[in-house]
């Protein structure tokens, strides 16, 4: 057996395979937030976003690449849609950011949108015909460690891969990022230089939620490809992204180590039973959520008193007349 | 040119009719929604109507609904006055059924008891317990500054498995051995007979849960509206700034406030064992969302205790007939969509009773830059 069978490759290779929803939940609320509004209903987005995708798979035909490009899209859209909501009622309409965010899980999640988009188009009835598969890029899968791990992976991954360097891009090194940035930590200022507060936030949210419904789709076209009505397709994953967050200190980069480590707390339940460890399942299946737990406290009291990262204008809306 | 301006004073009879409003506009959204799917809105509302409230026994199956989301909304409300914002009430629930169902099967081996022990004994070990896995996010808020939202959150889906550990995955002491078929097919203990709780009624058969929880909402009111307790409660909730220059105890005061919310919410999973289920049944309570329900329950009353009483029944007629209907032609997921889209139109409404509207002419802006037609006629 060579090392690259060994089970610490192959839940490394899981942990990024799982890690990548979360990575592109967590790039697309840690958007939003950058802007300045907080988005608690990527749960909500991520499953409409999965059903949505799975829907595509199975009604349109043609060939793997444009299907799954499709259903790609749609999920964006619908985790835009869903998206729009939130950023018309907080931005527009000035509601409470946390209570709106909450709404949108209810309305968009397992007891709502997603079930009743599911049962009335009848997603349960007929198998996933197009799911990502993993390719070989530059011929290197059998690569000694890295290989199964970086480099047998779905384009989905490759594309998380792209989407955090254009991020990190974006915030860092343009005109744009900068006016984000401005808005989120003081639009005020922002506004009297002539920044759209509005136009921009909105921007955010909608994009935001486009990233989220992707990461959505990662579970229904890659990772568990079957409909399944309830929360139990995305499961919580849409609440330790935006954890992630938190954790990264609002920073792009971060959040790609982040996914990578909660990724793994996911896998490690079915890679050790695929091996036979027994260990009792639900503690290892709490793994993920105790860790989230765990982490946000050593992040909030080490550093809390210097707020590293967090913009100053999360969850404050913006009011031209009251500022 | 449409402004927005803040009102100095809000007139009491708008904080009764842009509820109303709100939820005459979510059905016409709803009606769009069942008509763009192809079913027939007044055909579906008649059906509701009739399943949730005016039907033969459809009033006492709805108190069955409404009696648990009292309690998680009570929960909800009671945290989040205090801009706490606890999304737990669905772990704390689950806890407190844990507690109240080991009390009642301890009192039972000892043959322990009439049943108002039974009924006390089940309240103060479910409220107990409850707090308790309330006061993990208040103390890691309190003292580490922590995110209450997330640590609520995640502790729901720990104390989701541990319910199904407790029944599914081990010989606990929840879990029923004594035959065969309970052996193969993981199920809780029944409670022994003392503990199942009465009910009152003839025609409308009202769980004695329900009962308590309008008594924790006459509690609750008075803690907040009578109470030195509920006017700190209310200015942290303001401004912590200013509560903390008067001195008030703002950590003590989130330590108070989880327990209790968790403490309601918690006596919402005794009342789940005591009048309905009479066991530990990890698959019902976690399919049920209980606690997430309970926040629209409290957004929708706009925190006041009272209010959520009346719309828990409301909500709890809603979901009576999401399960009455449940089939081909009533979609699974409409009582969710539909209490979002109500939650939605209620936060929009929220607009209308801070902000007053003045559409302000155009003519009159441009007035300082040249004569327009307007002011030239």
């Amino acid at each position: 057996m060579s090392i690259n069978d060994s089970l610490l490759i192959v839940v490394l290779a899981q942990a990024v395979l799982y890690g990548t929803p979360l990575l592109f939940a967590a790039l697309g609320e840690l958007l939003a937030e950058r802007s300045g509004v907080l988005n608690l209903g990527v749960e909500g987005m991520m499953l409409f976003g999965a059903a949505v995708g799975y829907w595509v798979t199975q009604r349109v035909h043609g060939t793997d690449a444009l299907v799954l490009v499709l259903a790609v899209a749609g999920a964006a859209l619908s985790g835009a849609a869903m998206a729009a909501i939130h950023a018309f009622l907080t931005i527009t309409l000035r509601a409470s950011q946390i209570v709106s965010g909450l709404a949108l899980t209810i309305f968009a999640g397992g007891l709502g949108l997603s079930a009743y988009f599911g049962s009335e188009l009848r997603l349960g009835d007929l198998p996933a015909t197009h799911q990502f598969g993993s390719i070989d890029v530059l011929g290197l899968r059998d690569l000694w460690v890295f290989g199964p791990i970086l480099f047998d992976q779905s384009a989905l991954v490759y594309a998380s891969w792209v989407l955090t360097l254009l991020v990190v891009l974006y915030l860092g090194r343009t005109r744009w990022g900068l006016n984000v940035r401005a808005v989120g930590e003081a639009p005020a200022s922002a506004d009297a230089m002539g920044i759209n507060v509005t136009l921009y936030r909105y921007v955010h949210v909608l994009v935001g939620g486009a990233l989220a419904g992707v990461g959505g789709a990662c579970y229904s076209l890659s990772i568990t490809p079957v409909w399944v009505a309830g929360d139990t397709l995305v499961n919580g994953a849409g609440w330790i992204a935006i954890a992630l967050v938190i954790f990264a200190f609002w920073r792009p980069e971060l959040c790609l180590v982040g996914a990578y480590l909660f990724g793994g707390l996911s896998a490690l339940p079915f890679a050790l039973q695929a091996h036979d460890v027994t260990i009792t399942p639900e503690l290892l299946y709490s793994l993920p959520y105790v860790m989230t737990i765990v982490v946000l406290v050593v992040v909030s009291t080490g550093f809390a008193k210097r707020r590293l990262g967090a913009p100053a204008a999360l969850g404050i809306p913006y009011v031209r007349e009251e500022r | 040119m449409i402004r927005l301006e803040r009102r100095l004073e809000q007139p009491w009879w708008l904080s009764v009719a842009v509820p109303f409003g709100s939820l005459a506009v979510a059905f016409a959204i709803i009606a769009v929604v069942l008509t763009a799917s192809g079913h027939d809105p007044g055909h579906t509302y008649r059906r509701m109507l009739e399943a949730g409230f005016t039907g033969n026994g459809a009033m006492s199956a709805t108190l069955i609904s409404a009696t648990p989301i009292l309690f998680t909304g009570l929960a909800a409300a009671a945290a989040f006055r205090m801009q706490l914002f606890n999304i737990g009430a669905e772990g704390q629930l689950y806890l407190g059924a844990v507690g109240a169902s080991w009390i009642a099967l301890q009192l039972g081996d000892r043959d322990a008891g009439s049943t108002p022990l039974f009924v006390l004994a089940m309240c103060v070990a479910a409220g107990v317990l409850g707090a308790l896995w309330a006061l993990i996010p208040g103390v890691l808020r309190a003292f580490g500054r922590t995110n209450e939202i997330i640590t609520s959150l995640m502790l729901n889906y720990v104390a989701g498995l541990l319910i199904t550990y407790l029944i599914f995955d081990s010989a606990s002491y929840w879990r029923d051995v004594s035959t065969l078929q309970a052996r193969a097919f993981p199920q809780g203990k029944p409670m022994p007979p003392g503990a199942e709780w009465p009910g009152f009624g003839s025609s409308v058969f009202v769980p004695l849960g329900f009962l308590i929880g309008l008594g924790v909402a006459a509690a609750l009111w008075v803690l907040y509206s009578r109470t030195r307790f509920g006017f700190e409660v209310s200015v942290i909730a303001d401004s912590p700034r200013a509560a903390r220059y008067a001195g008030m105890r703002t950590r003590r005061k989130i330590l108070a406030v989880m327990a209790v919310s968790g403490g309601i919410a918690g006596l919402g999973g005794a009342s789940q064992i005591g009048d309905f289920t009479y066991t530990l049944d990890p698959t019902g309570l976690q399919g049920a969302a209980f606690g997430y329900t309970g926040i629209v329950v409290a957004a929708l009353a706009r925190y006041n205790p009272f209010a959520v009483c009346v719309v828990a029944v409301l909500l709890g007629g809603l979901q009576n007939a999401g399960f009455t209907l449940q089939g081909v032609d009533f979609p699974s997921g409409l009582v969710g969509v539909m209490q979002g889209i109500i939650l939605f139109c209620a936060l929009g409404g929220e607009l209308l009773i801070r902000y007053r509207w003045r559409i302000r002419r155009r003519a009159r802006i441009q007035a300082d830059t040249g004569p327009t037609p307007e002011a030239a006629r």
